[in-house]
C-alpha cells in the first residue's frame, strides 16, 4: 500500500472524471479517511444532525407545548406544524422589535472585546518575550484566569462586582460611588466587556507568544543594524511575522465572543435585558420563558450563525488577497 | 528546523545587545507587568480569602474575614452535601473526554497535515464552522438524539457532546503542530515499515508531546467548565456535574456565598493541577501555525 507523505509526489495527481479523481482518490488515500472518520462520525452525529433538525425546526411553531415528548410511559407525538418564514419575519420586523437591538450591542461587544482582548494580550507577550527576570512566574500568574473554569471565576467576579463589593468599597475610599456593577445597564455593558477580556487575554497572550518566538532573530537584528528604532521594528518585523497567528486568533476571538454564553449568562442571569447578546437572547427564549419558545430560538440562532458564516467568508477571502498582496 | 521549545532555550542564553536601554525601562516593565498580574490574579485569591468567612454577608465586610479565619465552610461543603459525587462525575466527564477527544482529534490531525485526500481543506473549514454554533440551536435536537439513543444522564452521553465543542480546535492546533515536525521521520517510520497509524502513534505522538499537552489542557479545562449542556442532559441529581451541583446550591442555600466560594476553590484546585503539569508546554504548543510562516 502506498501513502503520500505530504511532498512532491503528492501534488501530481492526474486531472480526469470527477469519478475516477474519487476512486483514485479512495485507493491512495482510504487511511487517511480511516483516521478521520471518528472525528467525522462524532460531529456528524452531534453537530451535523442537530443542525439539520435545528433549522427544519426554525421554519415551524415548534414550542414546549407541542413538542413530542415522552413523561412516565406515555409518549405525547410531536403536533407543530411548518409555517415558512413567519418566524424570521416576526423576528426581524415584528412589532416591539427585539432583535435589532441586541444585535448592535453584540456586535460593539464583539468588536471592544477582541479589539480589547488582542491588544492587552500582544503587548503582554511582546514584553514576556524579552529576557526579564521572572518572565516564568510573570506568564504563569497571566495565564491563571484561563485555568480555573469560567464559572468559578465568573461567579469571583460578582462578588467583587456586587453593590458592596470589593470594587465599590475601593472606589468608596477614593471618594467615588462607583454603579451597580451587575443591574445598571451602561455599567453592566462596561462589567461584561472587562470581565470577558480578564478571561480571553491568557488564550491570546499565550497564541502571540508562541508566534513571536517564532519569527527568526535575525530580521530582528538586522533591523536593529539597519538603523530602525524600536517602533520601526515592532510594526515592520513583529507585526507581519505574527501575521499568520493574529489572523487565526482574531478569527476565532470573533466567533467565540460573538457566541460568548458563560460570561454573559453566569454574571446577569436572563434578567438584565440589555446586555443581553444574541445567543443569551436565543436562549432566554428558549429556557426563559413559558411556553419554551423553540422555533423562534431556533430562528435566532440559525441567524447567528449565518452572521458569522458570512463574516468569516468575507475575512478568509479579505485575507487571501492581502496574501498575494504582500507576495506579489 | 527547531521546535519552538528549543528556540526558546537559545534565546535565554544569548546575551542581547543594547543592554544600557534594558536597565532603564525595566522598573517601569516589572510595574506594568506587576499590575497585570495582580489583576489577573486577584479575582482567585479574593474568592479563595472569601471562603475562609464563616458568614454568608462576609463578602461585604472582608476585614471580618482577617480575624477569625475558618475552614468550616470547606468542611460543611464535603461532608453535608453531594459534592463528592459530583466530583467524580466531573473527574470521570473531563477525564473521558480528554482522553477521547485528544485521541481523535490527534489521529484527524495527522491525517490533515501529512496526506493530501480529497476533502481535507473541506474538513478543516468545517472544524471552524462548527465553532460558530450557538447553544439554542442544537440545544432541542440534541436532546431528541440523546434520548432515542438511551445517552441522558449518562456520562458517555456528555463526554460525546464535549468532544464535538473541543476536538475541531484541537485538530487545528494539532495539525499545525504536526506541520512543525520534520516530514524525514515519517519517511523514516515507513522504510521501517511501520503503517501510516503506527507512524503516528510510535514516531510523531510522542515528538508532538507539548502539542498534545495543550490539546488535552484545553479540552479538560472545556468539559470540567461546561454548563449549559450539562445542566439540561444531567437530570439527577447523582449524575450532575460540579457545573450544575453548584447552581443547585444559589437555590438550596438562599445564596450563602461562603458555601459557593469554598466549593469554587476545591472546583478549581483539579484544573489548577492540570495547567500546572502542561504550562511549561502551552507556549510551545500553541505556536501552531505560527512555526510554519
Amino acid at each position: 500500500m502506498t501513502v503520500a507523505v505530504q511532498g512532491e509526489t503528492a501534488r501530481t495527481t492526474p486531472r480526469k472524471s470527477p469519478l475516477h479523481r474519487i476512486k483514485y482518490s479512495y485507493d491512495r488515500y482510504w487511511y487517511a479517511w480511516a483516521m478521520c472518520l471518528p472525528v467525522v462520525l462524532v460531529l456528524g452525529a452531534i453537530v451535523g444532525y442537530p443542525l439539520i433538525q435545528g433549522i427544519y425546526l426554525s421554519f415551524t411553531d415548534a414550542t414546549s407545548q407541542n413538542v413530542g415528548r415522552t413523561i412516565g410511559a406515555n409518549h405525547i407525538p410531536d403536533t407543530y406544524s411548518w409555517v415558512g418564514l413567519t418566524n424570521y419575519v416576526g423576528i426581524l420586523t415584528g412589532a416591539n422589535n427585539q432583535f435589532w437591538p441586541h444585535l448592535f450591542w453584540t456586535i460593539a461587544w464583539t468588536v471592544a472585546c477582541v479589539v480589547l482582548t488582542y491588544a492587552i494580550g500582544l503587548a503582554l507577550a511582546v514584553v514576556l518575550n524579552r529576557d526579564i527576570r521572572a518572565r516564568g512566574l510573570y506568564r504563569m500568574l497571566l495565564i491563571l484566569p484561563w485555568a480555573v473554569p469560567t464559572f468559578v471565576t465568573i461567579f469571583a467576579w460578582r462578588l467583587i462586582l456586587a453593590d458592596d463589593g470589593a470594587v465599590n468599597q475601593l472606589l468608596a475610599l477614593l471618594h467615588i460611588t462607583g454603579p451597580s456593577w451587575l443591574s445598571d445597564p451602561l455599567a453592566q455593558k462596561v462589567a461584561a466587556v472587562g470581565v470577558n477580556i480578564w478571561c480571553g487575554v491568557p488564550f491570546m497572550m499565550v497564541s502571540l507568544l508562541g508566534g513571536l518566538q517564532a519569527i527568526p532573530r535575525e530580521l530582528h537584528e538586522a533591523a536593529e543594524m539597519d538603523g530602525a528604532t524600536a517602533w520601526q521594528r515592532f510594526v515592520n518585523v513583529t507585526l507581519p511575522g505574527l501575521r499568520p497567528v493574529s489572523s487565526t486568533v482574531i478569527l476565532l476571538g470573533v466567533i467565540w465572543t460573538f457566541n460568548q454564553f458563560n460570561v454573559i449568562f453566569l454574571l446577569f442571569g436572563t434578567n438584565s435585558d440589555s446586555v443581553q447578546i444574541l445567543v443569551t437572547y436565543a436562549y432566554k427564549l428558549f429556557f426563559g420563558q413559558q411556553p419554551q419558545d423553540y422555533a423562534s430560538s431556533a430562528a435566532v440562532g440559525i441567524l447567528c450563525l449565518s452572521l458569522l458564516v458570512v463574516f468569516t467568508s468575507v475575512y478568509r477571502r479579505w485575507l487571501k488577497r492581502n496574501d498575494e498582496g504582500a507576495l506579489a | 528546523m527547531t521546535t519552538a521549545h528549543a528556540t526558546t532555550r537559545t534565546r535565554a542564553a544569548a546575551p542581547r545587545p543594547g543592554t544600557r536601554r534594558r536597565t532603564s525601562s525595566s522598573l517601569t516593565l516589572h510595574g506594568a507587568l506587576t499590575v497585570m498580574a495582580f489583576i489577573a490574579v486577584f479575582p482567585i485569591v479574593w474568592i479563595a480569602y472569601i471562603s475562609l468567612g464563616g458568614d454568608k454577608f462576609d463578602y461585604q465586610h472582608p476585614a471580618r474575614i482577617l480575624n477569625h479565619p475558618t475552614l468550616a465552610n470547606y468542611g460543611h461543603v464535603i461532608q453535608d452535601t453531594n459534592f463528592a459525587t459530583w466530583m467524580l462525575n466531573s473527574v470521570i466527564v473531563a477525564l473521558g473526554t480528554t482522553v477521547i477527544g485528544v485521541l481523535i482529534a490527534a489521529s484527524a490531525g495527522y491525517a490533515v497535515s501529512r496526506m493530501r485526500f480529497l476533502g481535507r481543506g473541506t474538513l478543516m473549514y468545517t472544524f471552524l464552522l462548527t465553532q460558530m454554533f450557538p447553544v439554542a440551536v442544537l440545544m432541542v435536537p440534541l436532546y431528541k438524539i440523546m434520548a432515542n439513543l438511551g445517552l441522558l444522564d449518562t456520562y458517555s452521553g456528555l463526554i460525546l457532546i464535549y468532544c464535538s465543542t473541543a476536538v475541531p480546535y484541537c485538530a487545528w492546533l494539532l495539525k499545525g503542530y504536526f506541520d512543525t515536525i520534520p516530514v524525514d521521520i515519517d519517511e523514516a517510520g515507513r522504510i521501517d515499515g511501520l503503517s501510516p497509524f503506527g507512524t503516528f502513534w510510535r514516531l510523531i505522538a510522542p515528538l508532538a508531546r507539548p502539542g498534545l499537552s495543550v490539546a488535552a489542557f484545553y479540552t479538560f479545562i472545556t468539559a470540567w467548565g461546561e454548563v449549559a449542556y450539562a445542566s439540561h442532559f444531567m437530570l439527577s441529581e447523582d449524575q450532575y456535574t460540579l457545573a450544575v451541583g453548584l447552581q443547585t446550591y444559589v437555590s438550596q442555600f438562599n445564596s450563602q456565598w461562603n458555601y459557593m466560594a469554598a466549593t469554587s476553590v476545591l472546583i478549581a484546585i483539579p484544573a489548577a493541577l492540570v495547567f500546572y503539569v502542561v504550562q511549561k508546554h502551552l507556549v510551545a504548543g500553541l505556536t501552531s501555525g505560527g512555526t510554519k510562516g
